[in-house]
């Protein structure tokens, strides 16, 4: 990338709030339901019902709002956004406009140099979702699908303060983690209950005024943010170099072709006529509500990543890892809980190869196949050097592979480490009386081969032995 | 003499004394209506099998004790109120084969109460209009003579009550849309504070203005029929929490001492000198029964109806929105694509009254004349309620003509429209304000009834209740009957 | 009592393509006829509410709505059976449970 320019990021999310009923109807919300099963005639518009706003979206938003240190209003009102589509059922999608219920929040990222960027967040307002258009099978029509229309969102507005794809990739994160922390929202990208739109320009490095944007949709996994954005400001550069113009219109993201393209249809000049929604009147958030709202605030990421760094000595890469999302960090403190194992140890293992069987196994931290006790199990039994790192290894594949605990597979596989001085003294014989020449180099001066005759011990004793005492022994006799 | 003579009160009498059962009344009434509802079109639906199926139950109700406030009670609905497998068209093309799979809370609450339906009455399409010329079911004729409107929005349910097809109906009101049909009909019309109503299932015109009330002969009635529609609804979020009186408990207490308001605006030029005449006699009764009168100024009362000819289609355009003829209503043969789906179904499916104010609401909005018109409007609506809170520190009720004039003749008014806006120019203001209101019968014009118009505070239906049953004490005027129908 | 008077000087007719815009704003497919009307009709309504300028509102908080209230809250429950083929009965197109529109190209 030509760093003549600077690139100009804001990102709006949308994430659908997990609660039970729709916004504003007591329709279910559940995902994958046949269509329009789940759309009451208050989804579908239909003549003379009305909308009864659910006090569980006002609570998630003020939840939002305390965790990224935003103004939550005492007084927010929903609008009326005019525009038909097939997908939006009334004609107008309710929404807030003038009187958002979130203002002013902010929250810290890190940035590509690892330094700490703080990002501006606009604000956050109270939405209901669209339904869905099918546009196979149905025989040169669109099939409407209104199970979604009703589901409540929350669009977050970030201020244009990103300045690489990388780092808008690191601010979606940490929202993506916030709301799933929060327990506000599921997050989950694929069934769409979190979606982001990118507005991007480029600008001369140096330059005060914003280059003219275009806004990025159908971003649905980092992955795609991070192309999308990138395609995109290569696209604007090459064509600002070239003697073009940038357009502000809205452009979608195909993944197939890794492009961006214009959305023609989208063009027509929008007039969306927001008015005060009248069946509606204004949401009022007294003092006692917030602050009934800021005691059932859960440790953010940022607080537990410090608990962890301060508390147990983790290297921050570490504990960073582990706070990336609540359920992992919980998992990692309850390993902690249930066993004297060194939080570091644990932090490895929990890092290491518990994420990597989980991701082998495409499974969450919440349906893995070993619990944190059982993890705590296997630790004790490395701290209490039943059995070595090595050896740990083994016992994990077959406590995930459904064997039992820890002290059920070394018991079955006879695994215990050996520890009896005598039994290691007589291999490590063994091996010396097997390699005079290694042995002759050795007391020449080559330390460096103390870890050819630990190997040969530990392979002798099927990793057994207890590698600290092997060492010392083997020391010992080689002088 | 048959029954159909008698007010809901009578009859609610004659039923528990087992004078007459509810099935003999519907069967009376059913006659009725369709002997006569040709020369008036009142009525879109008549739902006789089912009137008769409510009736038998609601006789079997009562001789078991347990029949509600309105048991075996005959009334209309207007056909903007949604009614479950029934068809529900709003005086339009667009819903002409409209089949509600619910009922309004209104329908609910009034059927809890035991009322009979006899069926759905006729209106201006979508309750935009003054005299029912805008139904797509052409227009309603004024029992007192078939040459004129019987008003509008609500025309069809004053008619039908004026013409005793039913001695109560219900009706709504977005600028007058009950009073100055009741006036024009020489019936009452009460169009409660706004919220006090449910408006879940009463398909939406202006959502900040539109109120659900009645029609009927008597005032009694219309505090035996409000009582039992009125209330708090979970389901409509404009809808207050505040317990119903009991109406019909309040209307013994006399006026005396009760300080009338009367805004001198009211009585200037373009009020007719013959209606200002009757209206000043009905005032100068209320006067000899104990009443005082006190002059009130409404400074800005003047820009009610530009105000209203805003705030309403504005909020139109985004209510008639979802008739796109997609999940219901009139859907255009052949579309050549999704546009074309939309721009003729809503083309076809809306008669010009319609049209028009959704165009003015979406031009009041748009960008660019959104300050100008839509938040000036709401600034002016805000002056206006501002007025009346001031007045209704002096006063009690606010009195005053329903209408300019008594009916006027069918297509005298539909090629202007600014001359058709101009008939609610009394009633506007209650709606703006959300105040209680009604209109009381208080003598004829040429052959042809006027209206006391009654404006109250807010929530104080009681008092506007009183006011006009003390003067039904007092006079007969709604005891006339149109010689056609008596 | 007259609306006050109209200033003809200020009058803001609209012309026949500000309404094929906002016809077009609200999807309604006006025919010859009804344009020529709407534009005579508009122009007359548009001209009436102009009228509003006269009024002196400054300061003057807009008014919403006539209940001075705040909005009520619903738990947080799911209360509504879905009736979806009842509801469809209503709608002209439908098929596999879907509403159908021409198809629509994004």
């Amino acid at each position: 990338m030509s760093s003549a320019w600077e690139v100009v990021i804001g990102l709006e999310v949308h994430t659908q709030l997990a609660t039970s009923s729709k916004i504003f109807s007591g329709a279910a919300t559940a995902y994958g339901a046949e269509a329009n099963t789940q759309a009451c005639l208050v989804d579908l518009g239909y003549p003379g019902v009305l909308p009864v706003l659910n006090k569980e979206v006002v609570r998630m938003a003020a939840m939002f709002g305390l965790a990224v240190n935003a103004t939550v209003a005492q007084r927010s009102v929903f609008a009326r956004k005019n525009y038909f589509y097939p997908d939006l059922p009334k004609g107008y999608q309710i929404s807030q406009y003038e009187l958002p219920i979130v203002e002013h929040g902010e929250m810290n990222i890190t940035d590509e140099d690892g330094n700490e960027k703080r990002i501006g967040i606009t604000r956050a307002h109270l939405e209901e979702d669209a339904g869905k258009s099918v546009h196979e099978g149905f025989d040169g029509s669109s099939g409407i699908d209104l199970n979604r229309a009703g589901t409540p969102l929350l669009e977050i507005v970030s201020e244009p303060d990103m300045r690489s794809a990388k780092e808008a990739v690191a601010y979606l994160r940490k929202i993506h983690t916030i709301v799933r922390y929060l327990g506000i929202s599921d997050g989950n990208m694929q069934e769409g209950s979190f979606r982001c739109d990118a507005n991007v320009s480029v600008r001369p490095r140096g330059q005060q005024e914003l280059g003219t944007r275009a806004e990025l949709k159908n971003l649905n996994s980092f992955r795609f943010i991070e192309k999308a954005i990138n395609f995109e400001v290569e696209r604007q550069i090459d064509l600002i170099e070239d003697g073009g113009e940038v357009l502000q219109e809205t452009r979608l993201y195909d993944s197939d072709k890794d492009e961006t393209r214009s959305m023609r249809s989208k063009e027509e000049a929008n007039d969306y006529r927001y008015f005060p929604d009248p069946d509606l009147l204004p949401v009022e958030i007294s003092d006692e509500f917030i602050n009934a709202v800021r005691e059932t605030l859960p440790e953010l990421p940022d607080a537990k990543l410090e608990r962890f760094v301060r508390d147990f000595n983790l290297k921050p890469e570490d504990a960073s890892i582990l706070t990336s999302s609540r359920a992992l960090a919980d998992y990692y403190e309850a390993v902690l809980a249930a066993a004297a194992a060194k939080p570091q140890l644990a932090a490895n293992w929990v890092i290491g190869d518990l994420s990597g069987a989980l991701n082998r196994d495409g499974l969450d931290i919440s349906s893995s196949k070993i619990s944190a006790a059982g993890l705590a199990g296997l630790l004790g039994r490395i701290e209490d050097n039943t059995i070595s790192g090595k050896i740990a290894k083994q016992v994990f594949e077959a406590m995930w592979d459904g064997a039992g605990s820890a002290d059920d597979v070394i018991e079955a596989k006879g695994l215990q480490q050996i520890t009896d001085s005598s039994a290691i003294e007589a291999v490590v014989d063994k091996v010396i009386d097997a390699n005079p020449g290694q042995v002759a180099d050795y007391k020449a001066g080559k330390d460096k081969l103390i870890g050819f005759f630990v190997g040969q011990v530990m392979k002798e004793t099927q990793g057994q032995a207890n590698p600290g005492q092997v060492n010392k022994i083997l020391k010992d006799k080689l002088g | 003499m048959g029954k159909y003579t008698q007010t809901l009160t009578e009859l609610k009498a004659g039923l528990e004394q087992a004078d007459f059962t509810s099935v003999e009344l519907t069967e009376e009434l059913l006659a009725r209506i369709s002997a006569h509802d040709k020369k008036l079109n009142a009525m879109i639906t008549v739902t006789a099998d089912e009137a008769l199926a409510a009736a038998a139950q609601a006789d079997i109700d009562r001789s078991g004790g347990k029949g509600g406030a309105m048991c075996g009670l005959p009334i209309i609905h207007k056909d903007i109120f949604c009614t479950r497998d029934i068809r529900t068209t709003c005086g339009s093309r667009m819903l002409e084969n409209f089949i509600s799979p619910y009922d309004a809370t209104v329908v609910e609450n009034l059927a809890k109460a035991g009322a009979v339906v006899l069926g759905k009455s006729n209106m201006d399409e979508f309750a935009m209009g003054s005299s029912n010329e805008t139904s797509f079911f052409g227009p309603v004729h004024n029992p007192w003579d078939l040459d004129c409107s019987p008003g509008g929005s609500s025309g069809g349910s004053s008619a039908a009550v004026a013409a005793r097809f039913a001695p109560a109906a219900t009706a709504t009101d977005t600028g007058g849309s009950i009073r100055q049909p009741a006036a024009l009909t020489g019936t009452i019309g009460f169009k409660p504070t706004y919220g006090r109503v449910s408006r879940y299932g009463m398909i939406a015109f202006a959502s900040s203005l539109d109120q659900a009330g009645v029609i009927t002969r008597s005032a009694e009635d219309a505090a035996l029929m409000l009582g039992a529609m009125a209330g708090f609804d979970e389901r409509d979020s404009t809808s207050i929490d505040e317990p119903v009186p009991d109406y019909v408990a309040g209307l013994g207490q006399s006026v005396e001492g009760l300080r009338l308001g009367i805004v001198r605006q009211h009585f200037d030029e373009g009020l007719d000198a013959e209606t200002g005449a009757r209206v000043k006699n009905a005032i100068a009764t209320l006067e000899s029964m104990g009443a005082s009168t006190v002059e009130v100024d409404l400074p800005n009362i003047d820009m009610s109806v530009p105000t209203y000819y805003v705030v309403a289609p504005a909020e139109c355009s985004s209510n008639l929105s979802r008739f796109d003829g997609v999940r219901f209503g009139h859907r255009a043969e052949n579309a050549e694509d999704l546009l074309d789906l939309y721009c003729r179904s809503r083309g076809e499916g809306f008669g010009d009254e319609v049209k028009r104010r959704i165009m003015t609401g979406a031009y009041v909005l748009s960008a660019g004349y959104y300050d100008a018109y839509y938040l000036k409007a709401q600034q002016v609506r805000q002056l206006i309620a501002d007025d009346f809170r001031k007045a209704f520190a002096d006063v009690d009720v606010i009195v005053g003509p329903t209408t300019p004039s008594a009916a006027f003749k069918l297509g005298d008014k539909v090629d202007d429209p600014i001359t058709m806006y101009l008939n609610d120019i009394y009633t506007i203001g209650a709606n703006l304000a959300g105040l209680p209101a009604m209109s009381v019968p208080c003598g004829l014009v040429g052959g042809l009834p006027v209206g006391l118009h009654l404006v109250g505070g807010h929530f104080d239906e009681g008092t506007l209740l009183r006011v006009a049953h003390q003067y039904q004490l007092k006079t007969d005027f709604h005891q006339a009957c149109p010689e056609d129908f008596k | 009592m007259r609306p006050r008077e109209f200033r003809p000087e200020q009058l803001v007719s609209l012309d026949k393509q500000q309404v094929q815009h906002i016809a077009m704003l609200a999807r309604l497919k006006l025919t010859d006829d009804e344009y020529a009307e709407s534009v005579a009709k508009l122009s007359k309504i548009v001209d009436f509410v102009d009228q509003l300028s006269q009024a002196d509102t400054d300061g003057v908080v807009p008014m919403a709505h006539p209940l001075d209230a705040a909005q009520r809250l619903r738990l947080d429950a799911v209360t509504e059976d879905v009736e979806r083929d009842r509801y469809q009965q209503n709608a002209e197109a439908v098929s596999d449970g879907h509403y159908l529109v021409p198809k629509v190209i994004e």
